[in-house]
């Protein structure tokens, strides 16, 4: 593929953002269905031009294009370019492919709204971002893409701006991926100079593999490195403990939820980690990310188990799921991650896009106000069902697949290698499947099956009742499956939530395909930085063993970054067996009425209550850490010092500067005697001066 | 030597002034002349900055008067060029100056006065950045006070006779210390003149080669601190900055356009130009044995700033409070000159010299934003607003682009700047940077907190605005939109291909730093 073309991905885009942005706002207005066309040709285009970028990589491995210069002055060399390998192939296609989709959804989901020019102006300019981003040949480009990504994400999340809860949910979710920035910030900086002598080399990220590749980096060195790099991707993959913005970001349109917060920009982080996956394998944190990952998939998934807002359930799973890469990241199932990344792609786009649909028919997100919308809307309900199934990890749905693989790779991690932190990817793993089987048939029962509870009218007239505000974002109830433009690509994504899984890693040889194709492919390099070194970092005396490596990837039993893991029976049997237990007491609970949730609810009120409030974390972040301690009293106290002291000493200052004028001015009165009384007064002085010290 | 192109350039606007002071009466006719002035000065500024010959490098454009002042023991010249140091920053000037003009266009009050001082004001401006002899130098600095004097205490707001004589006192203050140090230099016995630079071309050997190693009638310490002194002050630096949020939230928005814009960076000049250039090598005192202390003030100021500016409510003060935070990051990419001469970062230098660029523009458009915001809202005080962006979208829109750029966001110029800053100076004064780095969360705090309490939400405030003042709120007209064009232009541009100055500005740095 000939530079240029590489470069169209990303033009495309951008050229339907500013085109949508300007001209096309300015002369065809606010509304205009011109918009949403431009930007889906744009997308299309990316997503023809992405697929030819991965035939290529497919038949003649990855291409690195020329570097560009950015900012060259001596001793601070910037440059540019593309970095099109397999990982990055990849991301395009999902990116380009899930934004299509999502685009062409849009133009029914936004019909109408005000601001459907200002909708589509800013999808292009996140499609845009996010395919910069997996191109990036250079960390600081990365990073210029990745803070893009954030003021997309921004823009988009406070879409509907006159909404107090959107414009703060918009300010949250970019100060606390910021705050995480700030540790990626830090890292970049220190790479900056890690050779001394030509700063900024390492920048470039090919050369960053090739230096790590021949042990040039040293383990103390590589983990503050990736320490901030994990930092940067804990904000963005909303990881434990910076996770609280995403369930707050879905007050954007469900639309953009499905493309920027589930299937594309939250998995940015996890992007991050695995473009920088030899810098992580060097260093000591790799049990750390392990840790950070299994604990936020169990933590984010046990707060999914009692949201009432049907969104909001997908958003923890989502944070669920990103932990479910992350923890596989941290045991060096790098493969199994990117395979995960790419299934959960496009199952929870189908699901955002289902909640979507279910919201055009019942005009709310409260499932409480749901129930019975199966028998008006069969493609969303089977779409959403197949979807679930696939999360939930049912064989031999995507899901199942690559689920199974980061569980297999914890388990030989565990028992092979004897690492405890595999014991606790495996259990931590097990525990998230089985309550992500539960919430998603809860949200599936309670939305599409029951009685019809009365929509986004109920809501109301339930909040007029209990005189509170009316909530924001009801819509219409009028209860029938939305049109073909919504359904076309729920029907797409689930067919690929049931397929694409086995399809393109299959465990026999299916016809043409390879088994473990896809896992051979993301692994396969021209370099040798995949090999998995057992999770701990390398010390500098590892690294005369640098040039073995070459020799260690010819073994047999020597482990391709997790690329391809034994299918274990006992372990598929113990998840599917936990997937399906989890369906079946969601079908007890809200279906059968055998347990009933309102008495689960009442005897475990406790717990109840600490789930449904999120373990407090919004109150500690916002409440007590930045209002009451930062902005009540750090900020505070600056502010009084600033005016009562710096400024009150300098306004004194110049008073007393006046003062001593004045009384200086006092002196010259005009008075000849006064004039005449300081002349002796000296006159003495001196005169008595010279008889003490003359002589 | 005498080309003439400077001398234009930095008198066309007093001339333009004197002119409209003594001609005209049509209130009309002033705005559009004063308008026509700035905007040929911002076309030969243009035409001083792209055809500067970066090849060749050194001063150029030089115009040279030796017996300005006809006593010989002076040696004072009238003595005019630019570098690559200054050739941006007289850019710089023009596009300032032009947006201020035209940000001026609703001044109805004294309206011939007013623009008779706003001129004077960039001749000024424009004089201390291309002045290449201490004396003229000291002058053009110095005298930028009174027009600032009056324009703040005449069409100010607030307490504007309070926040005049504050900023004239300081000013003042500084200037004192500047003064007795450009004596100090100049009688050294080896010194002796008040060339800024060689000019080889002029026969003129300047201060930073007579100064190196020379005996000073002061300690070089000394003579340093007195120059840090005047320009912290002007920066303004930690603790030196408390005239800055008086004499922004009382000027009017064209002269908050102009002080942010561009007098602020007259100090960073100064310290680029003058305590960089000037004490590399001197005798017993270096500018390296200052940089682990200015690099710590640096980082103070960026962070105490950034914290003081979250508590501000009102919106002029609290951008006036952020512009002390980012002014903290041009000190810190000076303090990149390192603990010595091995450890020097062109780089951080590069970045603080951008980083006036940027805030420049950045700045100048938030104020300008502010300033439009408030001749329709008649408040910047932010809890009483809201909902703005419903009846003024553009307006909106590049007040937010205002404050993307100053919480460093790519692709806009501000990123590109503090970037250069945070990668130059890191490896020289890692603790420092680190911390200093912390400011863009914090900028991102209070910027996106004031626009979402300004901007966003169903409308004003509860006790706020009054609903019919809400409803009759109109957007930014063609005029309002010309100066605001004018600033946001450089701010993607920059951000986008930074080259396009950073390839000027590094000549000049070279030079500096020889």
């Amino acid at each position: 593929m000939s530079e240029p073309l590489a470069w169209l991905i990303i033009g495309l885009p951008v050229a339907a953002f500013l085109l949508n942005g300007t001209v096309i706002r300015a002369w065809l207005g606010s509304q205009t269905l011109v918009a949403g066309w431009l930007t889906i040709a744009a997308v299309a285009g990316s997503f023809v031009l992405s697929v030819l970028a991965l035939t290529d990589v497919a038949n003649n491995g990855e291409t690195l294009y020329e570097t560009h210069e950015w900012i060259s002055i001596v001793g601070l060399e910037l440059t540019f370019g593309i970095m099109l390998d397999q990982l990055t192939a990849i991301m395009l296609v999902v990116v380009s492919g899930v934004s299509l989709l999502v685009q062409f959804y849009s133009q029914q989901y936004m019909h109408g709204d005000r601001s459907y020019t200002r909708y589509y102006s800013f999808m292009a300019l996140f499609t845009a971002s996010m395919l910069g981003l997996v191109t990036s040949r250079n960390i600081i480009q990365l990073f210029v893409f990745w803070e893009l990504v954030g003021v997309s994400s921004y823009l988009l999340i406070g879409f509907w701006m006159e909404r107090p809860s959107a414009a703060a949910a918009a300010k949250k979710a970019f100060l606390m991926t910021r705050f995480g920035d700030f540790g990626f910030l830090l890292g970049i900086l220190y790479l900056f100079f890690v050779n001394q002598d030509t700063p900024g080399d390492l920048l470039d990220i090919p050369t960053l593999y090739e230096v790590i590749g021949a042990g040039g980096i040293a383990a103390s060195v590589a983990t503050w490195i990736a320490l901030g790099l994990f930092m940067g991707a804990v904000g963005k993959s909303a990881q434990f403990p910076l996770h609280t913005w995403l369930p707050d970001a879905m007050e954007g349109p469900t639309s953009v939820s499905a493309l920027i917060h589930s299937a594309t920009m939250v998995t940015a982080g996890v992007f991050l980690v695995a473009r920088f996956f030899p810098l992580f394998e060097a260093s000591n944190v790799s049990d750390l990310v392990a840790l950070i990952g299994a604990f936020t998939a169990v933590f984010a998934a046990s707060m999914g188990l009692v949201a009432k807002d049907i969104k909001r359930v997908l958003a923890y799973s989502t944070v669920s799921q990103l932990g479910y890469m992350v923890m596989a990241l941290g045991i060096g199932a790098y493969a199994p991650a990117i395979f995960h990344l790419f299934t959960h792609a496009f199952f929870k786009a189908g699901l955002f896009l289902g909640a979507g649909s279910v919201h055009h028919a019942s005009g709310t997100f409260n499932m409480t106000y749901m129930g019975g919308l199966r028998k008006n809307m069969k493609w969303t309900y089977w779409t959403m069902v197949i979807g679930s199934l696939s999360l939930a990890g049912l064989f031999p749905l995507s899901g199942f697949w690559s689920k199974d693989e980061i569980l297999t790779v914890a388990f030989e991690r565990g028992s092979d290698d004897g690492l405890a932190v595999g014991w606790i990817v495996l259990v931590a793993g097990l525990l998230a499947a089985l309550m992500t089987a539960f919430y998603m048939f809860r949200a599936i029962f309670m939305t599409f099956h029951g009685e019809y509870k009365g929509g986004a009218e109920a809501e109301a007239e339930d909040a007029r009742k209990n005189n509170l505000p009316e909530p924001v974002g009801l819509g219409h109830t009028h209860r029938q499956e939305s049109p073909w433009v919504m359904v076309a690509p729920l029907v797409i994504l689930a067919a690929l939530a049931i397929g694409v899984g086995f399809l393109v890693n299959p465990l026999p040889d299916v016809g043409p395909i390879k088994k473990h194709a896809f896992a051979t492919f993301v692994t396969v390099r021209n370099d040798n930085v995949f090999v998995y070194e057992g999770g701990h970092g390398k010390d500098e005396a590892h690294d005369d063993e640098a040039d073995t490596h070459a020799d260690e990837r010819q073994l047999p039993d020597a482990i391709h970054a997790g690329a391809e893991p034994e299918f274990s029976i006992p372990i598929a049997t113990i998840s599917s067996v936990l997937a399906a237990g989890g369906i079946l007491l969601a079908y007890a609970m809200y279906i059968s009425g055998v347990i009933s949730p309102a008495a689960m609810g009442r005897r475990f009120s406790a717990i109840y209550t600490v789930l449904f409030r999120k373990y407090y974390f919004d109150e500690l972040y916002e409440g007590e850490i930045t209002i009451k301690a930062f902005y009540g009293r750090v900020a505070k106290f600056l502010a009084w010092f600033d005016i009562t002291w710096i400024d009150n000493v300098n306004v004194q200052l110049s008073k007393l500067t006046g003062n001593f004028g004045r009384g200086l001015a006092n002196v010259q009165n005009g008075q000849t005697q006064a004039y005449a009384a300081v002349m002796a007064i000296g006159f003495v002085i001196v005169l008595f001066a010279f008889l003490v010290w003359g002589s | 030597m005498f080309s003439g192109l400077l001398t234009a350039t930095v008198f066309l606007p007093a001339a333009a002034a004197i002119v409209i002071a003594l001609t005209m009466r049509n209130k009309q006719a002033v705005r559009w002349s004063s308008i026509g002035a700035t905007t040929i000065t911002l076309v030969l500024s243009i035409i001083v900055f792209v055809a500067y010959d970066r090849d060749e490098g050194g001063v150029q454009f030089v115009d040279q008067i030796t017996g300005w002042i006809p006593i010989d023991a002076l040696r004072a010249q009238y003595l005019l060029g630019v570098d690559g140091l200054s050739a941006p920053l007289v850019l710089l000037t023009g596009i300032l100056g032009m947006a201020a003009a035209f940000g001026s266009w609703r001044v109805e009050h004294r309206v011939k006065e007013y623009f008779f001082w706003l001129l004077l004001l960039e001749t000024a401006v424009m004089g201390v950045f291309v002045s290449l002899d201490l004396l003229f130098f000291l002058v053009f600095f110095e005298f930028e006070v009174i027009p600032m004097y009056m324009l703040i205490s005449i069409w100010g707001s607030g307490r504007p006779k309070y926040s005049a004589m504050k900023f004239v006192l300081f000013t003042l203050f500084g200037g004192a210390f500047l003064f007795v140090a450009i004596l100090a230099v100049f009688l050294s016995s080896s010194v002796d003149t008040f060339a800024m630079v060689s000019i080889p071309e002029a026969g003129i050997v300047g201060i930073p080669e007579l100064i190196a190693g020379a005996d000073l009638i002061a300690p070089a310490a000394l003579i340093f601190s007195f120059f840090l002194i005047a320009f912290a002050v002007k920066l303004p630096l930690w603790p030196l900055h408390n005239w800055l949020p008086d004499a922004h939230t009382d000027a009017p928005t064209a002269v908050s356009v102009m002080l942010a814009g561009v007098l602020l960076k007259m100090a960073g000049y100064g310290l680029l130009r003058i305590n960089v250039g000037f004490f590399q090598e001197t005798n017993g005192f270096t500018i390296h044995d200052a940089a682990g202390v200015l690099a710590a003030i640096a980082a103070a100021s960026v962070i105490y700033g950034a914290i003081v500016t979250i508590r501000q409510t009102d919106m002029k003060r609290l951008i006036a409070y952020s512009s002390v935070s980012h002014m903290g990051f041009v000190m810190l990419g000076i303090a990149a000159v390192g603990g010595s001469a091995a450890e020097l970062s062109q780089g951080g230098l590069n970045g603080a010299a951008l980083q006036m660029f940027t805030h420049g523009t950045i700045t100048g458009l938030a104020f300008l934003m502010v300033g439009l915001t408030y001749d329709r809202t008649h408040s910047r005080h932010i809890p009483h607003l809201g909902g703005l962006a419903k009846k003024m979208p553009i307006i909106a829109i590049f007040f937010i682009i205002a404050g993307f750029g100053s919480l460093g966001l790519p692709m806009l110029s501000g990123f590109v700047a503090e970037i250069m800053v945070f990668l130059g100076t890191f490896t020289v004064w890692p603790w420092a940077t680190g911390v200093a780095a912390f400011g863009v969360v914090l900028a991102a705090a209070y910027t996106l907190w004031m626009v979402q309490r300004t901007f966003f939400g169903p409308g004003p405030a509860p006790g706020g605005m009054s609903n019919e003042t809400y409803e009759e709120l109109t957007d930014a007209n063609w005029v309002d939109m010309i100066a605001v064009v004018v600033l946001t232009v450089p701010i993607f541009l920059v951000g986008i291909w930074p080259s396009v100055i950073t390839d000027t500005f590094k000549i000049g740095i070279e030079a500096a730093i020889r």
